[in-house]
């Protein structure tokens, strides 16, 4: 077993409404970010975790997003994976 | 007399609201702890308003993996009636008793206020005593009420008449199709996001909601699949 550290990036599901990223992407222009088109905000997990090889990391890892971490109805995920330092 | 396990998770703020109001209506009602799997023989377990778990990750999705939320689904298995209130809705549907989720309002504020809303479908344990189109003035309280659904779930709750209430007049938080509330396929498992428990007595304002505790005390519980109940020892009759 080797230890890693698991990065997932839980964001809203593209075409559902993001009154939060809206809101930023407004405050952004009121701030003179003129060139702003579009901000969305979602969330950002660490997790360390064991596990025999990288891809039995992101496995698992894709298992925590699907039972717990992002709600399947509203929301994507990206699992990234690198081995803890 | 209905048993009545109002399911108090940390974080619940209205199981005191709700176990009066149940307790107003007629019914036995009582707590269960969240750490606690067995409801006490219930014939109707409710998950009250709240911030189970500090709305950690998301609203309601810790809350659903607590022991007394697995007696909830065994419960609402066996046909059993379960009303979930705000965050009790939002638990449901972390929970996948009910399709689809609750998002950020649309405004982005908490709101707390009266808000109008219309009885659609009286054939749930907890609007019999309504007339379909009574429009009643119940309270919301949440910053995450915004009902939301693929297309597809949307086009079934619908043709199902799974909309057991929707917002009328103004709909406060942006819920698709102003959905405020829904129930299963089975019609035994209501989430609501108004809170009726908040206005069951003229001196709370209003008595618009008290017909969903009646309600839930008149119905005939004529699925049950634990007939043990009826030979118990400590059972009152039902």
């Amino acid at each position: 077993m080797s230890a890693f550290r698991v990065e997932i990036r839980v964001m809203p599901r593209g075409g559902l409404l993001d009154p939060q990223g809206q809101a930023v992407e407004h405050a952004l222009h009121t701030l003179g970010f003129a060139e702003v088109r579009g901000a969305r905000v979602g969330k950002h997990v660490v997790v360390e975790l064991d596990a025999p090889t990288r891809d039995a990391a992101a496995e698992r890892a894709r298992v925590m997003c699907e039972r717990l971490l992002a709600n399947p109805v509203t929301e994507d995920f990206l699992v990234a994976v690198e081995a803890a330092g | 007399m209905k048993r009545v396990a109002v399911i108090v998770f940390p974080g619940s703020n209205c199981d005191a609201d709700t176990l009066a109001a149940a307790r107003a209506a007629g019914s036995d009602a009582y707590y269960v702890w969240h750490r606690e799997r067995d409801l006490q023989r219930a014939d109707v377990a409710i998950l009250p308003g709240g911030f189970s778990y500090g709305d950690y990750l998301r609203a309601g999705a810790i809350a659903r993996f607590s022991p007394a939320m697995q007696g909830v689904a065994e419960h609402a298995r066996a046909g059993g009636a379960v009303l979930g209130i705000c965050n009790g809705f939002q638990i449901l549907c972390e929970a996948g008793l009910l399709p689809g989720a609750l998002t950020r309002n649309t405004g982005l504020r908490f709101l707390s206020r009266p808000v109008r809303v219309r009885v659609e479908q009286t054939d749930t344990p907890f609007t019999g005593l309504y007339t379909p189109g009574d429009v009643l003035e119940v309270p919301v309280a949440h910053g995450d009420g915004r009902y939301t659904a693929d297309e597809r779930t949307l086009a079934e709750i619908e043709a199902e008449g799974r909309v057991v209430w929707r917002y009328v007049d103004d709909n406060p938080n942006g819920s698709l199709r102003a959905i405020a509330g829904i129930c299963s396929p089975g019609r035994n498992i209501v989430g609501i996001m108004p809170h009726p428990e908040r206005r069951n007595a003229a001196v709370l304002g209003g008595d618009d909601g008290a017909r969903v505790f009646l309600s839930m005390e008149a119905h005939h519980a004529t699925q049950r699949r634990d007939g043990v109940r009826a030979v118990g020892g400590s059972q009152r009759g039902v």
